[in-house]
């Protein structure tokens, strides 16, 4: 089993969609689902999914990536941060490009700023080893499928003793953000649930969701066949009138999760209201560091000036993040905004909506 | 004359590592400032090798720069790539590599040890490939002025016989080949590089491709020229090759995704660092469009050499709008553009 070829099958993905055609060739009325994960809207992208769904299957990409959901302001402090002397900055690639009020990490960067791309938070771990003497700031972002690993070098960092590592944190958690869209203007028939976020939470952290707002679910994987079975499935469960939650990637998640992860996550981190990019304020749905972790909280450590927030003019990132607009309907796309040049996160993030489509769609 | 306010110097201040990926951004600052400045009829045609007739001989010359981090990494090391990658940029060009010059930018404080292994290197490269390293240059730095070692190779090689290669030559109906698996020199410097602790057989294929092409230009049919363009997908892989193609003709190529050949440990890898192979840098790999009715003929003669073991016809030109379509594995079709900047692994 090779956990790729098997479910990119040309002749299982034409089953599917045919399945998925017959299932809807009865439906009058348009049915609406949303995914909300940053790989799910590349996969699909890629994948040229679209294309294989009746034309009464809308496909709306949600709030899902987490760089793009990070306000400017978070820029802005990291900038200013960077700008302290004897300071490094460690920060997942994606966030270098995204444009902050004005500037990025990028300019910073090329204007002599020590801004360092790492792969994993145990890297930040390791560059304060070796520079005793600079201060190492942790860019903190990401949701429930990165937390545990930030949150396990945490530990690490207290345990080592470090006093030269923070973290500047903006971490968000999935469920939330689901339940603000619920409450929106949206009209939404089903969740496409984040497979990787899930391998953490497990299934039944969705289940309140479902049973509260009787709303399809199913946790899906990113392979072609994933993706369409998950999509079959949230139309049988609508045409049957019994929402449930499903778990389509079985093979990856379950519905306990993971508990040491979830474990590790609880002990560093507590539920706080974040500021969601073009959303706004979604009670308990980021994290920030226990009182007992507060020597490793950047925000605390120094205080820096941060420049008044500004938003892209004419950026409409919040709208499509909410599922709200897609990218050719921004007057900036591919204009004023576009990789080469971006206006807003969700042009530059390797998982940002107006990105993928950019990069894929004809 | 002397341009100025080009469009690349309208957005940015400062020269950004972006520039140095071969996308996007690469393309612009050559086009809008290096060709713009030094403006001849040899650079502007922005080939890998420049052709020039000196006393009724056509030489085609090329130079290149490695700044390769680790300087050695599965597969090779900084000093076969500078030999190879020279070799090859002459080769695409239907040249037979004669001469490579090899100029050193060391940072102080390099072991001597690892220059002496690079330079072995370089002369083992050059003594297989039938090449000879005429001339050289070496500058010492202090220590921080450079990372490690630089090395800038430029060459010369006469051209074979009269065959006659651009993009101009590209038509409609004509295929597009490529003579093995795609994405293993990108992907086996990243993880060497990150030290991401995979373990994988991935190493990079850097070679030279020369002797793999005069047998592929020796494909003649009825004395008609078969081969049209060849160009060898480095930094920014296949896709940006591709784009750079249907830019340039305004045609349209169409990929078929099944055919594209790519390892298993590639494709475990990317998958798992979310990094395209498709745009993964390749350095003994060659593109070749050719036409329609020669294909199998020119596949036939890379697939019995080493070099094209692997080899496969990809695609084909289409008339369109400068565009790239890749038929995916699931029978859908999207776009292949060109990247901004290098791809990073992902985050979640």
């Amino acid at each position: 089993m090779k956990y790729i070829d098997e479910y990119r099958n040309g002749e299982a993905v034409k089953a599917l969609a045919e399945k998925l055609r017959r299932a809807m060739s009865h439906e009058s009325r348009v049915t609406t689902l949303m995914e909300v994960c940053g790989t799910h809207t590349m996969a699909i992208a890629r994948f040229g999914i679209k294309e294989l769904l009746p034309k009464n299957i809308r496909l709306l990409s949600g709030p899902g990536c987490p760089v793009c959901v990070t306000p400017n302001g978070y820029i802005d402090h990291a900038i200013a941060l960077s700008r302290r002397d004897g300071t490094i900055i460690a920060t997942f690639g994606d966030m270098v490009r995204v444009p902050g009020s004005t500037a990025s990490l990028e300019k910073e960067k090329a204007d002599g700023r020590d801004i360092r791309i790492v792969y994993s938070p145990l890297d930040a771990i390791q560059m304060a080893r070796e520079n005793p003497a600079k201060e190492i700031i942790f860019l903190s972002i990401g949701f429930e499928t990165t937390i545990p690993a930030i949150a396990a070098a945490i530990l690490m960092a207290k345990k080592e003793g470090l006093k030269n590592l923070t973290f500047l944190t903006a971490n968000k958690v999935v469920p939330p953000a689901l339940e603000t869209l619920l409450q929106g203007d949206l009209k939404l028939n089903g969740f496409i649930l984040p497979g990787h976020v899930s391998t953490i939470i497990g299934g039944k952290a969705y289940i309140p969701i479902v049973e509260k707002y009787r709303i399809p679910c199913s946790v899906a994987g990113f392979e072609p066949t994933d993706i369409i079975g998950a999509i079959l499935d949230l139309v049988e469960q609508g045409l049957s009138g019994s929402p449930r939650l499903s778990v389509q990637y079985s093979r990856a998640v379950t519905m306990n999760g993971n508990k040491k992860a979830q474990d590790v996550i609880n002990e560093v981190f507590e539920p706080v209201d974040a500021e969601w990019r073009g959303i706004g304020a979604i009670p308990s749905s980021g994290l920030k560091l226990r009182s007992s972790f507060e020597g490793f909280d950047a925000a605390v450590k120094f205080d820096v000036d941060i420049e008044e927030t500004k938003e892209g003019k004419g950026c409409i990132c919040g709208l499509i993040l909410q599922g709200l607009k897609d990218p050719p309907d921004c007057p900036l796309f591919g204009k004023a905004c576009s990789p080469e040049t971006p206006v807003g996160a969700c042009m530059v993030s390797s998982e940002g909506t107006c990105a993928a489509w950019y990069k894929y769609e004809d | 004359m002397q341009n100025q306010g080009t469009e690349v110097l309208r957005h940015r201040d400062t020269v950004s590592l972006a520039h140095g990926s071969g996308g996007r951004l690469t393309h612009d600052l050559v086009r809008d400032l290096f060709a713009k400045y030094f403006n001849n009829e040899y650079l502007s045609t922005l080939s890998d090798s420049a052709e020039i007739k000196l006393s009724a001989l056509d030489i085609l010359f090329t130079t290149d720069s490695y700044v390769v981090k680790p300087l050695k990494f599965p597969g090779g090391d900084i000093g076969k790539l500078a030999v190879c990658g020279t070799i090859n940029d002459l080769a695409v060009m239907g040249a037979r590599p004669a001469y490579i010059s090899c100029s050193l930018i060391i940072e102080e404080g390099l072991e001597l040890t690892v220059l002496k292994d690079i330079i072995g290197s370089m002369s083992k490269t050059a003594d297989e490939a039938g090449v000879m390293i005429i001339t050289g240059d070496t500058k010492v730095v202090e220590k921080g002025a450079a990372d490690r070692l630089f090395i800038n190779t430029a060459g010369i090689g006469l051209k074979i016989g009269s065959a006659v290669l651009g993009m101009g030559r590209i038509e409609a109906g004509d295929k597009i080949l490529i003579n093995g698996c795609v994405g293993d020199h990108g992907m086996a410097v990243m993880a060497a590089r990150e030290g991401l602790g995979l373990s994988s057989n991935i190493k990079s294929d850097c070679s030279p491709l020369h002797k793999l092409i005069e047998a592929i230009l020796q494909t003649a049919s009825d004395e008609r020229q078969v081969v049209k363009f060849m160009r060898d997908p480095t930094r920014g892989g296949l896709a940006t090759t591709l784009c750079e193609i249907a830019e340039s003709t305004g045609y349209d190529i169409e990929i078929d995704e099944k055919a594209v050949p790519i390892s298993d440990s590639v494709k475990g890898i990317s998958e798992v660092l979310g990094i395209d192979p498709l745009y993964s840098a390749n350095e003994g790999k060659v593109v070749v469009v050719v036409s329609p009715d020669a294909a199998d003929s020119v596949l036939k003669k890379m697939r019995f050499n080493p070099l094209g073991k692997n080899a496969q016809i990809i695609g084909a030109i289409k008339k369109g709008h400068g565009r790239v379509h890749l038929k995916t594995v699931i029978g859908t079709s999207r776009r292949i553009t060109m990247l901004t900047s290098s791809q990073l692994p992902r985050i979640c």
